[in-house]
């Protein structure tokens, strides 16, 4: 077999190289501290992607939280602020307030929006502040080490809910999306994931219209994003991803909850 | 210009409004209401920003947001709002960027009232929030001076890339009395280096107060103390009043020091020899003046509208070469004139004449 092979004379084979993956611009070229299988990473990526398509990223500022992101402004290649705890929609009023002409973002986890900064981000939604949010909502404080957050499903079991989380006791959790869509401020406000190549894509799409938003002057605009954390989980990062979308997708039903008109006018417009 | 009749808060208003200010972030509190208002009317007609906060939190993380794109930005409060701002100017603080806050401050603690005090003193000068910082403190005892206390901040501020304060006390918000307002300067068209105003053709800006590792915290930590060291050295400021023959010298700031002038003149009327010393920048304090003083006077009276706050200040100051008395009233009550001569004729009785000491220096001969 092998013989007759060499007998004919190899044609020759052109490679084309072709570029299929190349590091975003907006993100800097320096490695992450997220754990393994963690989606805070993944998720700087889609939003790096995102800066990058939209031609944006020399006049974009972030506004990075207190939590797992906190070094979110090394890691993207755009000029950044880092807020106090909960407070970035607040630092982030005040940035777009003189600078009208930039694109601001904040990125926070759970801990830092929908509880000790609930006022600050129910404020700049009630505004109709023109900013662009994103929620990582992992369910945890990541940074600290894995302790209850608002958004902990009920049972779950975290560094200071050792017998799960007890909804008798502290609540039932918060869904930001909903509670954020009821604010009149509010022009798009919609929760995807990220555990699967479908939900990354949906991920990626609402990125995009929520700087579009922004763009546009058309308001204030969130993402809430479902994402993992395999470590303070305690479980590896493929369970993490089965775990977000067994377990928090039921509590947490991904879907546009506002979507307003000047949105969908934008939409139409095809960008 | 010429002088009007003003309110303070409405000219501390104003002032900023001329010195350049491009964004104002409030929340209301007696007694500085009027400055809130004032702004609300006076920056949109300028095109400039003005916007009513959700708390006082959300107002000092505002000006955070603002100062950290290099323009003038400013807010203003009272005693319970500057508690919950704490934790935002230590960010302030910690990043470098530079903002003027204003305190009108009233009785405390807790709710306390709104009548004028001086209770803020310690929170202001020395623990405006965690971690080691101190604002520069102005501390205007007329409207005219309050004006050209908020001017001064804000160019201290810039120079300096720190938090200015200008403590005034519920008195000087809410006093009229005719002063002078400063031309209108524009604010400036371009920004400082460090701005976040977007990468465009430069590197990247980052405006943070996070250092992890202890090298780089100390470093940044250094870095703060070598600048209060040149603001201790260059930027102290105080008032001195018929020191120079006194033997018994009253320090007071603010609307104290102001009572304190009209018991000064009294006193002297009387024959006593008694001077004022009046602080005019509680950070950096007066010391090195206040020490030289104490060296020739035979006792020093601190009045204050608080419990004693400054006294602690002039002790370490005057480091035992002196007596230092303590008069303060509390809760919004202001002492009189005449409270504050009865003080000193007390302490004329107690204390005789310091003698001249071989070296110049004074000793202090206690009485039994
Ligand atoms: C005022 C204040 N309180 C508490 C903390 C401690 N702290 C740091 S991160 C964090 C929780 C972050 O959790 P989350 O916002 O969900 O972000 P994640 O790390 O999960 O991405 C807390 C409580 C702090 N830095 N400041
Ligand atoms: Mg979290």
């Amino acid at each position: 077999m092998v013989d007759v092979m060499m007998e004919k004379a190899p044609e020759k084979v052109m490679w084309a190289e072709k570029m299929v993956y190349e590091r975003p611009a907006a993100l800097s070229d320096i490695p992450t501290h997220y754990c393994p299988g963690c989606t805070h990473g993944l998720i700087h990526k889609l939003i790096g992607e995102v800066i990058d398509e939209l031609g944006i990223r020399q006049r974009t500022i972030s506004v990075s939280p207190v939590g797992c992101a906190v070094f979110m402004y090394d890691y993207f290649d755009v000029d950044g602020a880092e807020a106090a705890h909960g407070r970035a929609p607040a630092m982030a009023t005040g940035i777009k307030r003189v600078q009208p002409d930039n694109i601001v973002f904040t990125y926070q986890g759970d801990g830092d929006m929908a509880s000790i900064g609930m006022a600050e981000i129910i404020w700049a939604a009630t505004r109709g502040e023109n900013i662009t949010v994103f929620f990582v909502n992992n369910a945890i404080y990541g940074m600290t080490g894995g302790q209850m957050a608002p958004t902990s499903l009920p049972g779950q079991v975290t560094g200071s809910s050792p017998n799960g989380r007890d909804v008798e006791m502290t609540g039932m959790p918060i869904r930001m999306a909903e509670l954020l869509a009821g604010l009149p401020g509010a022009s798009y406000v919609v929760r995807r994931s990220v555990h699967n190549i479908q939900t990354i894509k949906q991920a990626k799409k609402a990125i995009r219209t929520a700087f579009q938003v922004q763009m546009a002057g058309a308001g204030f605009a969130l993402v809430e994003l479902l994402s993992s954390c395999p470590t303070n989980w305690k479980m590896t990062a493929a369970d993490s991803l089965t775990w977000i979308k067994e377990n928090m997708v039921p509590y947490y039903p991904l879907g546009d909850y506002k979507v307003a008109d000047v949105v969908k006018t934008l939409n139409n417009r095809g960008k | 210009m010429a002088k009007e009749l003003l309110k303070g808060n409405v000219a501390i208003a104003e002032a900023a409004v001329r010195a350049g200010l491009q964004a104002y972030f409030g929340y209301p509190i007696t007694p500085q209401t009027e400055l809130l208002e004032h702004m609300s009317a006076r920056m949109p007609e300028l095109g400039r920003t003005f916007l009513q906060a959700e708390s006082e939190v959300a107002a000092i993380n505002m000006v955070y947001g603002a100062a950290s794109t290099g323009v003038r930005v400013m807010t203003s409060s009272s005693g319970p709002g500057i508690s919950l701002m704490q934790e935002g100017l230590s960010y302030i603080a910690g990043s470098e960027v530079p903002a003027v806050i204003v305190d009108i401050m009233r009785g405390g603690p807790g709710l306390g009232n709104i009548q004028p005090a001086q209770s803020d003193y310690n929170q202001i000068t020395k623990s405006a929030g965690h971690g080691d910082f101190r604002p520069i403190v102005l501390a205007p005892g007329t409207v005219q001076e309050a004006i050209d206390h908020t001017v001064l901040a804000f160019d201290l501020a810039d120079k300096y890339r720190t938090l200015v304060f200008v403590a005034g006390d519920g008195m000087i918000g809410q006093i009229m009395e005719p002063a002078e307002l400063p031309p209108m300067r524009q604010p400036a068209q371009t920004r400082p280096a460090w701005a976040l105003t977007g990468a465009d053709n430069r590197p990247k800006n980052v405006v943070s107060s996070l250092y992890l590792g202890a090298e780089k915290l100390e470093a940044l930590n250094k870095r703060l103390q070598a600048k209060l060291q040149q603001i201790k050295e260059n930027e102290v400021r105080f008032e001195a009043i018929n020191t120079a023959d006194a033997d018994i010298v009253i320090v007071a700031f603010g609307t104290a020091g102001r009572i304190a002038k009209t018991a000064v003149t009294e006193a002297r009327r009387q024959g006593l020899r008694v001077g004022l010393f009046r602080p005019v920048t509680l950070f950096p304090f007066p010391s090195s003046q206040l020490e030289k003083l104490a060296a020739r006077t035979k006792a020093m009276l601190v009045v204050e509208m608080n419990a004693g706050q400054m006294v602690d200040d002039v002790k370490l100051a005057v480091n035992g070469k002196t007596p230092v008395q303590f008069y303060g009233r509390t809760g919004g009550a202001v002492a009189l004139p005449d409270e504050i001569l009865d003080q000193i004729i007390l302490l004329d009785k107690r204390y005789p004449a310091k003698k001249a000491t071989p070296n110049g220096q004074g000793v202090v001969i206690s009485v039994a």
